[in-house]
Parts: C-alpha cells; sequence; structure tokens
C-alpha cells in the first residue's frame, strides 16, 4: 500500500433544494451528504456503509462527478475534479470507473456483450478496431466468463454473470480507482462471494483502488482496508477495518454491528436496539445529527455538532463521548456495551 | 425450484449457440400470431401493388371511354367502370402507389419531426421541455382532421400539400410517445453507466436512449400509416387532396358519389382498397405492439 492519497475529498456537501409552489421556490435543502472529508490511499479500499438514505450512494454519485457537488473539493491524483470543465472531466473518467448496483438495469439490453465492453474504448479513443475485438474476449476471461459470450446480450445471463459483465466494463480502460455502488447486494448470498473474491483479485491483478460502498457490514468487512460509517449525509466515524469492527466507538456504529448475525447458536444476542427512525434529512437535528437516538445523548449533544477527528491512531469519530471536555471516559463506555 | 444444488455462477450453461439479438426475438414473437402475419402480407400485398403498378394495370389512369360508361363488373373490366368509362380496376391499382406514398412519406416525415422534438423535451427537459410539450398540446387541442383542412386551406389543394398536413398532425402523437420514453430511458442505469464512462450527450441519445425507445414509434407508426392513408382519403373526398384526373382512393369515392344507387361497384372498389389497407397496417401494428411490448422476457 503506497502512502500517498489517490482520492482527497475536503468537505463535500450535496444539497438537494426543495422546490415548492408553482414557481418552483426554495423551500429548504435535504442535506444528502453534509461536509464530508475522506482520503483513499492508492491499492487500498474504503469501505462505505450507512443505512439506506444516509448518502452513501450520493457520495459516490458525486465522486464520478454524475451530480455536482454544492461545495467541497475532491483532487483525484493531484487534480481538483470540481473544478474541471465537462470536457476535461471526460478524460478523467478514463481512470475512475464505476459499477453499478443492479446488474439488470446496468447493461443496455439492446446492445451485445462485445459492443457493451467496447463502448468505454471507443468514447476514449483507445485501441484499433482489432484491438478492442482482443481486448474484450481477454476482459471476458478475466473476470471468469468465456470469449464466445462476447455475441451474446444481457439477458441470456444470470445477475452474477452480469454484474462480472459490468466489472469488466468497468476494467476497459484500466482505470485507478473503481467505485463500486452496493455491487453485490442485488446478487445471492452464494454468488455475493464469488463476485467479492473476483473483485479482490482483480484489485492485485491491476493495481486498483477501491471505494466499496455497501450496506452489509459483512461483506465491507471481508473486502474493506478500512471503513467509513455514515449517517444522515455525515461521515461519523472512519478507522482501519480491524480496529473498527473491533472496538466501534460511534454508538451508531456499535448499534450497526451488534445487528450483524453470529453464525453461533449459544451466541447470547446483546443487540443494541437503537429507538425511532433516521431523521428527516431536511430538517436534520441540531447539534450530533445521532442525538435524537443515541442511548449515551448528552446536553452538548444536541448543541453542537462534532466534528470527525482522531481519538486513536488510525481511528477517527466524530463523537462528544471522546471529546475530553465532555469528561467521559472512554473505559466506561466500553464496559457497557 | 427442485434443484437443491447450488449453480455455480460463472460456468457456462450448456446451450446451443444461437446469437439472438432483440431484433430476431420481436420477429420470432411477431412470426407466431396469425393475425399479425395476415396483416403483414395484406399490406405487402398493396405494397407490390404500388411497386409494379404500371406493369400489372390493364389501363391506364385516365383512359376514357365513352361508350364504355358506368358498365359492371365484366370480364373486360373485372372492376367495372366509372362516370368517364374509365377502367375501376388500373385506377384503384394505381391508387394504391399514391395511398401508400402518402401514408408512408407522411408517417415518416413526423416520426422524424416528432422525434427530434420530443428527444430534446426529454433529455434536456426543463423550459425545453416546456416549450415544446405546451406547442404539442395546443396541436391536439385542434380535432386533426380540421387542421389538416386548415393547413391545406393555407397551402392550397394538393396531394403534396395534404401529406404535409397529415405529417404536421401527427408530428405531437409521435413527440409526446418519443418524449415519455425518453423520460424514463433517461433515468435507466445503463445511461448513469454511459455517462460514468465519459460518453457524450450526442452518443448516449443516438446510440442508447434512441435505440431503445424506438418499439412503441414503430408500433404507433404502423397504425398511424392506416390513419394516414384514412385522412389523405378525407382530404381527397373533400377536395383537399389528390387533383383530377389522380387515381386516389379517396378521391374515388368522392367522384362515385352520384352514382352509388346505379353503379355501386365505382364506390365499393376504392372503399374496399381503403379498408383493407387500413386493416392490414392495422393488424400488423398489433402484431408489432406485442411482439415488441413485453421487453425481451427469458
Amino acid at each position: 500500500m503506497a502512502e500517498n492519497p489517490l482520492l482527497k475529498v475536503e468537505g463535500l456537501k450535496k444539497y438537494f433544494p426543495i422546490k415548492k409552489g408553482p414557481l418552483g421556490r426554495v423551500a429548504g435543502h435535504v442535506k444528502a451528504v453534509d461536509d464530508v472529508s475522506f482520503q483513499v490511499m492508492e491499492g487500498e479500499t474504503l469501505g462505505i456503509v450507512g443505512e439506506s438514505g444516509c448518502g452513501k450512494s450520493t457520495t459516490g454519485k458525486l465522486l464520478m462527478r454524475l451530480l455536482s457537488p454544492t461545495d467541497g473539493t475532491i483532487e483525484f491524483d493531484g487534480k481538483d475534479m470540481t473544478s474541471l470543465t465537462n470536457d476535461e472531466m471526460r478524460k478523467v473518467r478514463r481512470d475512475i470507473q464505476m459499477v453499478f448496483q443492479d446488474p439488470y438495469a446496468s447493461l443496455n439490453p439492446r446492445h451485445s456483450i462485445a459492443k457493451i465492453l467496447e463502448e468505454p474504448l471507443i468514447v476514449h479513443g483507445i485501441a484499433s478496431r482489432k484491438e478492442r475485438k482482443e481486448k474484450v474476449k481477454e476482459f471476458l476471461e478475466v473476470v471468469g466468463l468465456s470469449s464466445y459470450h462476447a455475441k451474446r446480450f444481457p439477458h441470456q445471463f444470470s445477475g452474477g454473470q452480469r454484474q462480472r459483465i459490468g466489472i469488466a466494463r468497468a476494467l476497459m480502460t484500466n482505470p485507478k480507482l473503481i467505485i463500486a455502488d452496493e455491487p453485490v447486494s442485488a446478487l445471492d448470498v452464494s454468488i455475493q462471494a464469488q463476485v467479492l473474491n473476483l473483485m479482490q483479485d482483480l484489485q492485485k491483478e491491476f493495481k486498483l483502488t477501491y471505494i466499496f460502498i455497501a450496506h452489509d457490514l459483512s461483506v465491507v468487512r471481508h473486502i474493506s482496508d478500512r471503513v467509513g460509517v455514515m449517517y444522515l449525509g455525515k461521515l461519523v466515524e472512519i478507522a482501519d477495518s480491524e480496529k473498527l469492527y473491533e472496538e466501534p466507538l460511534h454508538p451508531y456504529t456499535q448499534a450497526l454491528l451488534s445487528a450483524v448475525p453470529i453464525p453461533d447458536p449459544h451466541y447470547k444476542n446483546e443487540q443494541i436496539i437503537i429507538q425511532g427512525d433516521i431523521p428527516n434529512p431536511a430538517d436534520p437535528p441540531s447539534g450530533c445529527p445521532f442525538h435524537t437516538r443515541c442511548p449515551f445523548k448528552m446536553e452538548i449533544c444536541t448543541k453542537v455538532t462534532p466534528s470527525l477527528d482522531e481519538k486513536r491512531s488510525g481511528h477517527s469519530v466524530a463523537c462528544h463521548l471522546y471529546n475530553d471536555q465532555a469528561g467521559n471516559d472512554i473505559k466506561q463506555l466500553e464496559g457497557s456495551v | 425450484m427442485s434443484e437443491l444444488m447450488p449453480k455455480v455462477d460463472g460456468i457456462a450453461e450448456v446451450e446451443i449457440e444461437k446469437t439472438t439479438g432483440p431484433w430476431r426475438d420481436a420477429w420470432r414473437s411477431f412470426r407466431k400470431s396469425k393475425i399479425a402475419v395476415a396483416g403483414m402480407l395484406i399490406v405487402l400485398f398493396f405494397v407490390l401493388l404500388a411497386v409494379l403498378g404500371p406493369v400489372l394495370a390493364p389501363e391506364g389512369i385516365n383512359d376514357q371511354s365513352h361508350t364504355d360508361r358506368l358498365q359492371p363488373p365484366s370480364s373486360a373490366h373485372w372492376m367495372g367502370t366509372d362516370d368517364l368509362g374509365r377502367d375501376i380496376l388500373s385506377r384503384v391499382i394505381h391508387g394504391a402507389r399514391i395511398s401508400l406514398t402518402v401514408g408512408f412519406a407522411s408517417v415518416v416525415l413526423s416520426v422524424i419531426v416528432g422525434s427530434v422534438l420530443g428527444i430534446v423535451a426529454g433529455y434536456y427537459g426543463r423550459w425545453v421541455d416546456m416549450i415544446i410539450s405546451r406547442i404539442f398540446d395546443i396541436m391536439l387541442a385542434f380535432p386533426s382532421i380540421l387542421l389538416a383542412i386548415a393547413i391545406v386551406a393555407v397551402l392550397g389543394p394538393s396531394l403534396k400539400n395534404a401529406l404535409i398536413a397529415i405529417a404536421i398532425i401527427n408530428v405531437p402523437n409521435f413527440g409526446r410517445l418519443i418524449r415519455s420514453k425518453v423520460l424514463s430511458i433517461k433515468e435507466e442505469e445503463y445511461i448513469t453507466a454511459a455517462k460514468a464512462i465519459g460518453m457524450k450527450d450526442a452518443r448516449i441519445l443516438f446510440s442508447h436512449i434512441l435505440p431503445n425507445s424506438m418499439a412503441p414509434v414503430i408500433v404507433q407508426g404502423t397504425l398511424a400509416i392506416a390513419t394516414a392513408i384514412l385522412e389523405a382519403a378525407a382530404l381527397g373526398f373533400l377536395g383537399l387532396g389528390a387533383t383530377p384526373p389522380q387515381p386516389e382512393w379517396g378521391k374515388m369515392l368522392a367522384d362515385s358519389k352520384d352514382y352509388l344507387q346505379s353503379a355501386p361497384w365505382t364506390m365499393i372498389f376504392p372503399g374496399l382498397s381503403i379498408m383493407l389497407t387500413v386493416l392490414g397496417f392495422n393488424l400488423m401494428g398489433d402484431g408489432l405492439r406485442d411482439a415488441l411490448d413485453p421487453k425481451m422476457k427469458s
């Protein structure tokens, strides 16, 4: 793992306006992504988890510049992507590719596999016609399909096979970074593992960097080097995968992890059940976004938004419980979980 | 369901290698419907008539014979003769070319114009969509034949102007159809994928959105040819389309209305031709809809 960041995200925000009335008056904003900052090192896999609606997919789309951010900077390979023109951005897209959630919807039903895989090359003007055909065959084999599949159409494949095609498409331009937006959540559990293993093998082979968005914690644990937890548009905790799963600091992460089923019939389930629903992102709570549901809520939580600070080495958390001013003892908290 | 062994993904399934594209699948399911094939045969028959008309017709369109006026069908004149002693069979055969040309050409024109407007409205949205959609609404507020009459009245009565008028009144139908299709397709994930690859708008529109929105247009187009033929006939009947001696079927109906009782064949055969052509296109259109609509289930 080289120690220079491939992607550096600073204060990323995306507010969607809520329009009301016949004239489209802006009545407020949905803060889908609210002040998110993180870095991704070259060659690593960053997992992003959170429940639905927390803004993880929007983050992925922002990183691809499929949506333009309201505020903040995205620095990729030393270049600030937010200031690029559309034309310049198109060239950068060679290096950042995306694997989509739904393998049934992400392949054009009217195009053959050969055409689907060839298209990134044509768009970026890479390789001659003959070389393109060769490359299509090569990558079909790389993702575990056969070269004779090139003539077929998407409806002739199973979900897992389609997702392999989606991965092959993302690889065609030799990208550096692949953003995978829930790439296995639409697949059967048995096939999930195969696709995850494939992605890991490809990472080694092509020296890829992954941003892996998912809601399934065990899937993320399997593949990620580091994991970020999102809640209501904010990154509440980010740490090395092992540290996060061994010793989650944020109460929300603790609750999430306690919900992961353990394959042991004698295991005494000590699930932390958080009360209530995820608040309306158009009207987020003041202070810490989690304070409405947090079992350890304090006075300060309703007033001051905690910042994401590194509390242990390589382990950042946005929670007042770990702020010195609050005077809370971390050990005491651990005992209670 | 009965399989206990989990299927291993990625292993090539045993299957006879057949390249089946979406169009080929549609043709296969179209062929299964006997009625649709019958409709297609009727259409093919009239297309042949239109193409080979001058060769097949025993007489010219304006070969008058005053001794043979209003003759009933006989071995010499299979469909009889009209008030000027012209062979009706010959005129019906020549009329096929006129009617089909008007039908095809007007629909092709309106599909082209409607597609461009519909795609622009659907893909770019906002005020562009607002303007285009309101124009469509205004055009659809008129009864179509009335609008056609008004357009022909402005342009002057001729077959070409009737064709243009019919094309114009059909534009909003196709425009709205394509707009709605584009609206749904542009939200599909493969369009997002195309953008993520770095594709330009033009390529996304013509390589991804347009081909995927064509199926309903083909169906609607086939059905619209039938209506266009009827509208051309109606304009011809009103004296706003074909000019004499052009053997346009609607015009032939209008010319023969005085002889309805004494020589009904002057009206029956052109009328029958209109009916059969329209029926053929309608049956074919219905078959196409069934073949193209339930999108590739397999």
